[in-house]
């Protein structure tokens, strides 16, 4: 049979960024997939070199508008692990609050637009509805729907007030009942488990061999998360589950998703119950940073997000470092696309929840003259050069 | 002669089918928005949609087989009002010639075949993928669709003229009996799939293949595509009608009676579109063949045994 591509990208209804995408398909089978990732590069790290360590906060807080507050999350923690900094108690409660407020809307948009893609826009409509509570939760904890500005070296910025727990506990109510709902749709729903079941399988031993972080891995059967596994603000004083799913494919993924929103939802009505009792600052102050270098990991919506920022000493990072889980997520592809028809694939694709503008911290421009550098040897030289500028230190 | 074209062109043929269609694509646009907590659009925005269309550049590919790029939609759109006719003259007049049962057997094909020669004739790969698709969609829905529509005339003693099948049922509509329920319910999604809605709009899916094989077409054709879209909306709730729910009586309140008939099959569509997600195209097809035929096969088979 003859082979065809299929281009998907730079623009396609399926990638809400541009991404390039190119399926080796024989009839309707997927034989083969290339990605071009490099359309959504903006060069984060290197303004935020320019920038000293307040304002760096606020600039990775713009590095995705969804995961606005886990790049900020992980970004504090390594600036913070320079010194050794302690937090206080009460601001701890509030990052780990607005962290799975995040988790909440971030999953659910992902429902919206799954439902979305497979052609199901009343599941669009309805979950980016209950969404919009999650955002008036937002707005009444930070003041803004969305880029919550909220993360401080030291601490949080912005104190919740006791007079708004009530309201705040009456909306995630409301959360909780359609939740619970669309979790009995996704488990009596036959035409969806037709469509979704069995579909881009991603086995144990892949995920582990990929590196897969989050969701992806947690269906998979690999119960990695950086909440449990590197307890850092609130996490480790407050009860909550891993989840995990058996098979890999993307009706697990849903599933892990679905349940980690109750999960999230659980953690936010013990962070609420704390933060009516425990009084005491926000915020400490933090006058300088000494030289040296930190790593911050938080477990973002789509997985773990690493932060790493070097000191000299002045009030700007020398050199900050970001990766974000989508980088290893995207690669699984390669397993899980192959093999299956086109319609699965596609659907395969959006079941990570890719987030490329987060992913995108490198650029590599096609040449065809073969004396410039490849960027793998550009990225080693780089590192060398860290590595030895730090040592002269 | 002249009566002729008039029930071509106007009633219930061109005219009608074409601004009931336009009418009816509102209803469903505005009754799915309220599914999905949304306004929906003003009451005449299917009509400046087509008319916008109309009024734009065509892009023909260069690469193309022009002639059938081109004609495509307007064969269909053709055929469709050809079937309106077809299809109303026993619904509003009583008037049907013997056979005409087959001819619309075999003019309903026509709408698919066109969408598979129009995609495929772009040489784009997302087209000829979606025509692909569609082809097998055909091959899946049509011989359950055949079946459905045998039903009646084997219900009916054997009748093979529209107009004859609705008098058989002058006294009660098949759907009253077993094979009847059966056969309606079959019939609700072959014209799903027909219509190329979810869960079978497989052959235009949009976040897969971006329409399919219209990805291509602009302007006025595409504008032809819709148009012939809307269309189905009638064409199909009347031979649905005509076949298991008595047809039409036009006096009194027959009038509304008629309106609340096609409501409910519209508004069925509706409902089955809004509630369900677009299957892969090998599903669909074992949905049909495996698990669909054998039931109309019983259908057929009580049909013939008059339960």
């Amino acid at each position: 049979m003859t082979k065809n591509r299929i281009p998907l990208g730079p623009f396609h209804p399926l990638l809400e960024e541009a991404e390039y995408f190119e399926l080796q398909i024989e009839g309707e089978t997927v034989v083969d997939l290339d990605m071009e990732i490099g359309w959504m590069h903006r060069g984060h790290e290197y303004i935020s070199e320019q920038k000293n360590f307040t304002q760096s906060i606020y600039l990775v807080e713009r590095i995705c508008g969804i995961c606005s507050t886990s790049h900020p999350i992980a970004c504090v923690r390594a600036i913070e692990d320079i010194d050794n900094l302690e937090i206080p108690i009460r601001a701890k409660y509030i990052r780990s609050l607005v962290g799975e407020l995040e988790r909440i809307h971030s999953h659910l948009l992902w429902l919206g637009l799954a439902g979305h893609f497979i052609g199901y826009d009343t599941v669009w409509m309805w979950a980016w509805k209950y969404r919009e509570t999650v955002l008036e939760m937002m707005e009444i904890i930070s003041g803004n729907r969305n880029h919550y500005g909220m993360m401080r070296v030291g601490g949080v910025g912005k104190d919740v007030k006791p007079k708004d727990i009530p309201d705040l506990l009456d909306k995630l109510d409301m959360i909780d009942e359609k939740m619970e709902m669309i979790a009995k749709v996704a488990n009596d729903d036959p035409v969806l488990k037709a469509r979704l079941k069995g579909v881009g399988v991603l086995s144990h031993e892949q995920a582990i061999n990929y590196c897969a972080t989050g969701p992806t891995s947690r269906a998979s059967g690999v119960p990695g998360d950086v909440r449990r596994d590197d307890p850092h603000d609130a996490y480790g004083m407050l009860d909550f589950d891993v989840i995990t799913a058996e098979n890999g494919d993307v009706y697990d993924k849903l599933v892990v998703r679905v349940l980690e929103i109750l999960e999230s939802s659980k953690i936010i009505r013990q962070c609420l119950d704390k933060l009516s009792e425990v009084e005491g600052p926000i915020l400490n102050n933090v006058e300088e940073i000494s030289p040296g270098e930190g790593i911050g990991r938080y477990e973002a919506p789509r997985g773990e997000v690493f932060h790493y920022i070097r000191s000299d000493g002045s009030n700007r990072p020398v050199r900050h470092k970001v990766r974000a889980p989508s980088y290893v997520n995207i690669p699984t592809y390669e397993a899980s696309c192959k093999g299956i028809s086109v319609s699965d694939a596609l659907i395969t694709l959006a079941s990570v929840d890719p987030c490329y503008c987060c992913t995108e911290r490198s650029l590599k421009i096609r040449s065809d003259s073969e004396e410039k550098p490849d960027l793998l040897e550009l990225s080693k030289q780089k590192t060398e050069r860290i590595r030895r500028e730090y040592n002269g230190n | 002669m002249i009566d002729l074209l008039f029930y071509l062109l106007i009633f219930p043929g061109l005219l009608f089918t074409a601004v009931l269609g336009l009418v009816v694509g509102w209803v469903d646009r505005k009754v799915s928005a309220r599914f999905q907590y949304r306004v929906g659009p003003p009451f005449f925005q299917n009509f400046n949609d087509f008319f916008k269309l109309l009024g734009k550049q065509t892009i023909i590919v260069k690469d193309s087989v022009k002639s059938m790029f081109i004609s495509a939609p307007l064969v269909s759109f053709g055929t469709l009002s050809l079937l309106a006719m077809l299809i109303g003259l026993p619904l509003f007049f009583g008037q049907s010639f013997g056979g005409d049962i087959f001819v619309v057997m075999y003019l309903m094909v026509i709408h698919s075949v066109m969408v598979v020669l129009g995609g495929s004739s772009t040489g784009n790969v997302y087209s000829s993928l979606g025509a692909g698709r569609e082809i097998k969609l055909v091959l899946a829905d049509e011989l359950i669709f055949i079946i459905v529509i045998l039903i009646p005339i084997v219900a009916s003693g054997y009748e093979l003229e529209l107009a004859a099948l609705i008098k058989a049922q002058s006294s009660g509509a098949f759907i009253g009996s077993v094979n009847g329920v059966i056969g309606f319910l079959a019939g609700l999604l072959c014209m799903q799939a027909k219509m190329t809605m979810q869960p079978f709009d497989i052959p235009e899916a949009e976040t897969e293949i971006v329409e399919g094989p219209l990805m291509e077409y602009s302007g006025p054709l595409l504008g032809f595509w819709k148009l012939n879209h809307f269309m189905m909306y009638v064409v199909y709730p009347f031979l649905l009608i005509l076949l298991y729910l008595g047809g039409f009586n036009l006096q009194g309140w027959g009038i509304l009676w008629a309106v609340l008939k096609y409501l409910l099959i519209v508004v069925l569509m509706i409902i089955l579109k809004n509630t369900n997600p677009r299957l892969q195209i090998d599903t669909a097809l074992k949905f049909f063949w495996k698990i669909l035929f054998p039931v109309v096969l019983i259908g057929l088979i009580l049909a013939v045994l008059g339960v």
